[in-house]
């Protein structure tokens, strides 16, 4: 059986890992490739790279950064963070990453979407989704919206109107991050991940919220997520992958056991 | 020289960083001579069956790959490049190598909805393991709880039992690994599967099999 993915994320601003808090006062933790490997050799499944660099002429560094990291882990690992066009989601591909993720550009452009599942195949694109809850209104049935600019911006679209929408132009996967829940360390918006989750054919990794094993296993069963993505808890040496891993399958998930995890 | 075969299908890129991590040379080509001259070939790919086939027949790759067949040069086929060597494939009804007898069929877009208690999704993606049903040199060093990334819509299904060497569950039992004489082929990604795809890769790198 397909075991469960336990995915570290790592937040990179010029080419330096941090891990912002709601977004904000973010601490610079270290070097990108050498937590790749750490990551790696810790028994992670897979992993994401969100570049939060400001300016878009220094970008290259993260496709140095993601050209270092491909010659050093050997298991899946996506791009997002200010990917914008189809040129932009190419570099990234060609630089090693398998999957580059697209967040507000689909929001305001959806076309990016299809183009670039067309151009390099549907397992290449995730939809990133940034997500609050506002309670059921017009135009937002499921009381759940759209936001970027990590939060600020209200887009009037509603979550599962928009997931699907996504699968549907070609989108192979989608990472859902609760806003609400980001940073609190309480746990994955249960509700939210569930109703994406049973509502599209395609992989729904969970995001924002982990604080603790428990949290994972939560998510992955009775929220219904194929993948948790993770930072802090592991970043800050609080919880280990082995540990996390331990815990969920204590719960009776299925988990790959790597050989440094057996 | 192992030659990595260039037919438009994604990411080749990937599989000679880990050709390389595991310290051999390897060279990304799409010329037919370039592949019949090679020590061994190695076909990964991502992408759509049709698209793939139509660039081999264009490029007069998919001659090339039936003549080193043949002539019994070691191969290793990837993802697509495990399910273009089936006579046909579901995916685009392309007509394929045929150097493997049977085909390559669709998850059923029912799955979802079948297997509701268990959310099984298309495409297949992810870490899963792998029952060796026949041992093959390629194994060597391979243990039973070693998993697999996968990505997948489509799979193989060949007529004959005996190439099939290894099965993965998902929903039904499907051929992960296939071969016949010197051609070997996986449905997850070597280059992706961390360190049990990395030893499968070498084992090819180092395999000598009589010609």
């Amino acid at each position: 059986m397909l075991s469960k993915r336990v995915i570290p994320c790592l937040d990179v601003r010029e080419g330096r890992t941090t891990k912002g808090i709601k977004f904000e006062n973010n601490v610079d933790i270290g070097d990108p490739v050498e937590m790749a490997r750490f990551y790696y050799e810790a028994g992670a499944d897979e992993l994401v790279f969100y570049d939060i660099t400001a300016s878009h002429e220094r970008r290259n560094i993260m496709i140095e950064v993601v050209r270092r990291v491909a010659k050093t882990i050997f298991i899946p690992f996506s791009v997002g963070g200010g990917i914008r066009t189809l040129e932009d989601m190419r570099a990234v591909l060609l630089a090693g990453a398998e999957k580059v993720s697209v967040n507000s550009a689909a929001v305001k452009n959806p076309e990016i979407i299809s183009q670039g599942a067309k151009a390099f195949g549907n397992q290449c694109v995730v939809l990133g989704m940034d997500v609050k809850h506002v309670g059921e209104k017009k135009g937002i049935p499921s009381g759940y919206e759209i936001v970027i600019n990590g939060g600020r911006t209200y887009m009037g679209l509603d979550a599962l109107e928009w997931a699907q929408k996504g699968q549907s132009l070609g989108a192979g996967e989608i990472c859902l991050n609760s806003i609400d829940a980001d940073g609190t360390k309480d746990g994955y918006e249960m509700n939210l991940t569930r109703l994406i989750s049973d509502n599209v054919s395609i992989p729904v990794i969970a995001s924002g919220g982990a604080g603790r094993p428990e949290h994972l296993a939560d998510v992955l069963t009775d929220g219904h997520a194929d993948a948790a993505l993770i930072a802090s808890m592991v970043h800050y040496g609080t919880h280990t992958i082995a540990d996390i891993k331990s815990h969920l399958e204590s719960r009776g998930i299925k988990i790959r056991k790597t050989r440094s995890t057996k | 020289m192992i030659v990595i075969v260039d037919y438009g299908a994604g990411n080749l890129t990937s599989v000679e960083r880990a050709v390389s991590y595991i310290g051999f040379k390897s060279v990304i080509t799409d010329d037919p001579k370039k592949i019949v001259a090679a020590d061994k070939i190695i076909f990964p790919g991502v992408g759509a069956a049709g698209a793939a086939m139509e660039t081999m027949q264009k490029k007069g790759i998919d001659i090339a790959l039936k003549q080193s067949f043949n002539s019994k040069t070691p191969m290793l086929g990837i993802c697509i490049g495990c399910q273009i060597i089936m006579d046909r494939s579901d995916e685009n009804n392309a007509q394929c190598l045929g150097l493997i007898s049977g085909e390559t069929r669709a998850f059923s877009n029912q799955m979802a909805a079948t297997f509701s208690d268990n959310y099984l999704k298309v495409p297949h993606m992810g870490w899963n393991g792998l029952k060796i049903v026949q041992e093959h040199p390629l194994f060597k060093g391979i243990e039973p709880k070693d998993e697999f990334y996968f990505v997948h819509s489509y799979f193989p299904v060949p007529i004959n039992q005996e190439n099939i060497y290894g099965t993965t569950e998902y929903g039904i039992t499907f051929a992960s690994t296939i071969g016949k004489n010197n051609l070997f082929a996986t449905q997850f990604h070597l280059e992706k599967s961390g360190e049990p795809g990395l030893i499968i890769l070498k084992n090819f790198c180092l395999w000598s099999p009589l010609k």
